[in-house]
């Protein structure tokens, strides 16, 4: 690890004061950041440890629920409102990591983690992110775990977090504060599709922190599930995963969210599966034809081809299952 | 950097880049927190962090300056065992032993979880008041702490006879 400074910010002000330095990064519980300097991969002069900021989850006027960056994913999955509004959020950071690493890890750390491809960690190998322009190894190397929709020449990896994919189907929106202020941009456009600059994950500026995520009030949440498919029981990342949430008016479908992990570069909302699924009959034939169209421009690496036929099956297995729940509800 | 450390306070003077592992094995003379992997993957480094479980690995020591841990060694002692030191003895809870001290501090913080009414990745019903620890439950929740000696059928005894009790005790306390 190279050496560092280690400050602990009192609050925002002081946050962005700190963050404003050269070579100074956020921190959060650091169970990705501290493994990435461990790895030699991350290398901050400056830690500015905001855990101390924005620890609340507060109800909005509108109805839903505003996180703060600094919450931990235990608290925000064990929140009653959660829970009870948002169960697929309260799933799919339960599907993440392990209880030890829920309980250090933050919001804000969950939303920027790094994505877990080998050759990103490695760096003996090639890697756009790590060294822009330097070419990419997983492109033509084992690359099971790698991207099936949105990848480009530079980069086919994929991002690891579970809570994102909840966060990209309920429409939630980010706070960033900014030595310049704040500004509120939607969860979907904060993680960025790879193409020539890899590197740029996310719409962030220098220095910007995030304080908060906002979930808009959302009916079909309550009738939602997060499903993640993996190499083991528990404690690995996605293979894929979906989240969903169904609406049902006389079995025909009114509202319908889903979004997917594992697969790209970013928490992946399936605009194309929802435009397929939205008044139309809820049954499994339609499910399916949903699921193609959202595949169909998924493109298949040496050893990830398989994906796509498990991503079909989830889908259309995680629809059924809400269907039938929704009709006893 | 001053920390309470299984109820005693602790100063230490180390480089802001040792982890808070590193801090109780090399520098405070505590080597029953274990190091397996070091990078969060493994479980046998865990300790309790004001109650919680952490991976220690993971952590800065700097950033826990000011909090309260727990580890093995505060748990319990020859001669005055946690009666869940002493069910693992008696189930058969580990053969090398290396996993365990991060399997009992694991345990331990799993069990106030579930008292708090914590739900998990395999609970039914998310809203539910009191979740009982089946054998489902348990394994899901236990999940980060790995065992390369497969000791896990005697780990799972010990756990269950050792706890199995809190949630039910809980939806009592929550009836009465
Ligand atoms: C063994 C292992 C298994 C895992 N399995 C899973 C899994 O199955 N699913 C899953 O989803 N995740 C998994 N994870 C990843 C885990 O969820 C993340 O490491 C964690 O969420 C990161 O949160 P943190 O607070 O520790 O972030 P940190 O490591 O502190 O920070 C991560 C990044 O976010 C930045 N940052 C933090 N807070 C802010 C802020 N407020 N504003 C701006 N920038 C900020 C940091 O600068 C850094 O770049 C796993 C991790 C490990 C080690
Ligand atoms: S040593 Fe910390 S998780 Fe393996
Ligand atoms: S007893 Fe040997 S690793 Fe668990």
């Amino acid at each position: 690890m190279t050496p560092f400074l280690y400050e602990r910010a009192a609050d925002r002000q002081g946050a962005l004061a700190l963050g404003a330095r050269a070579g100074a990064s956020y921190l959060g519980g650091g169970t990705n950041l501290v493994d990435l300097m461990r790895e030699t991969i991350a290398h901050p002069e400056l830690l500015v440890d905001v855990t101390g900021l924005s620890r609340e989850i507060e109800d909005t006027p509108e109805g839903g629920l505003r996180i703060g960056a600094g919450v931990k994913n235990t608290a925000v999955a064990g929140d009653r409102r959660v829970r009870q509004r948002y169960p697929l959020l309260a799933q799919a950071i339960l599907a993440g990591a392990s209880a030890q690493i829920r309980n250090m890890a933050t919001t804000g750390g969950n939303i920027l983690q790094r994505t877990r491809c080998a050759y990103f960690y490695d760096d003996a190998a090639r890697c756009n992110k790590r060294a822009p322009g330097a070419g990419c190894d997983a492109v033509e190397g084992f690359n099971r775990i790698h991207a099936i929709l949105g990848a480009s020449p530079a980069c086919v990896a994929t991002h690891p977090s579970d809570m994102c994919v909840a966060l990209a189907a309920l429409e939630a929106t980010v706070t960033l504060e900014g030595q310049d202020g704040g500004r509120e941009i939607a969860f979907a456009d904060l993680h960025r599709l790879p193409g020539e600059t890899p590197e740029v994950e996310t719409q962030l500026r220098p220095g910007e922190l995030i304080t908060a995520v906002t979930l808009p009030p959302n009916g079909l949440a309550a009738r939602s599930t997060y499903r993640k498919v993996r190499d083991r029981a528990s404690y690995a990342f996605a293979l894929v995963s979906v989240a969903a949430g169904l609406e049902l008016e006389g079995g025909v479908i009114g509202d319908v969210r889903l979004a997917l992990g594992g697969v790209a570069h970013k928490p992946w909302r399936a605009h194309a599966a929802e435009a397929a699924l939205k008044g139309r009959p809820a049954t499994e034939s339609v499910f399916r034809e949903a699921a193609e169209a959202e595949l169909a421009p998924a493109r298949p690496l040496r050893d990830n081809g398989f994906k796509i036929e498990l991503a079909r099956r989830v889908i259309v297995d995680t629809l059924v299952k809400l269907a039938r729940t929704e009709e006893t509800v | 950097m001053r920390l309470t450390i299984n109820g005693r306070q602790v100063e230490a003077d180390v480089d802001v880049r040792t982890s808070l592992l590193d801090l109780l094995r090399d520098h405070l003379g505590l080597p029953g927190t274990k190091k397996g992997c070091n990078q969060g993957a493994c479980g046998a480094c865990t300790v309790l962090a004001d109650g919680e479980r952490i991976n220690s690995c993971l952590a800065l020591a700097v950033q826990y300056d000011g909090r309260e841990v727990t580890t093995i060694e505060g748990v319990g002692a020859p001669g005055a065992l946690h009666p869940l030191q002493r069910a693992f003895v008696e189930h058969d809870g580990f053969q090398c032993g290396y996993c365990t001290p991060g399997q009992i501090c694991s345990a331990i913080g799993m069990a106030a979880e579930l008292e708090r009414g914590l739900p998990s990745y395999v609970t039914g019903d998310l809203d539910a008041e009191t979740i009982e620890l089946t054998h489902d439950e348990l394994r899901e929740r236990m999940s980060g702490n790995l065992c390369r000696c497969g000791a896990y059928n005697g780990i799972v005894d010990a756990i269950r006879e050792t706890f199995g009790q809190i949630a039910e005790d809980a939806g009592k306390r929550e009836a009465a």
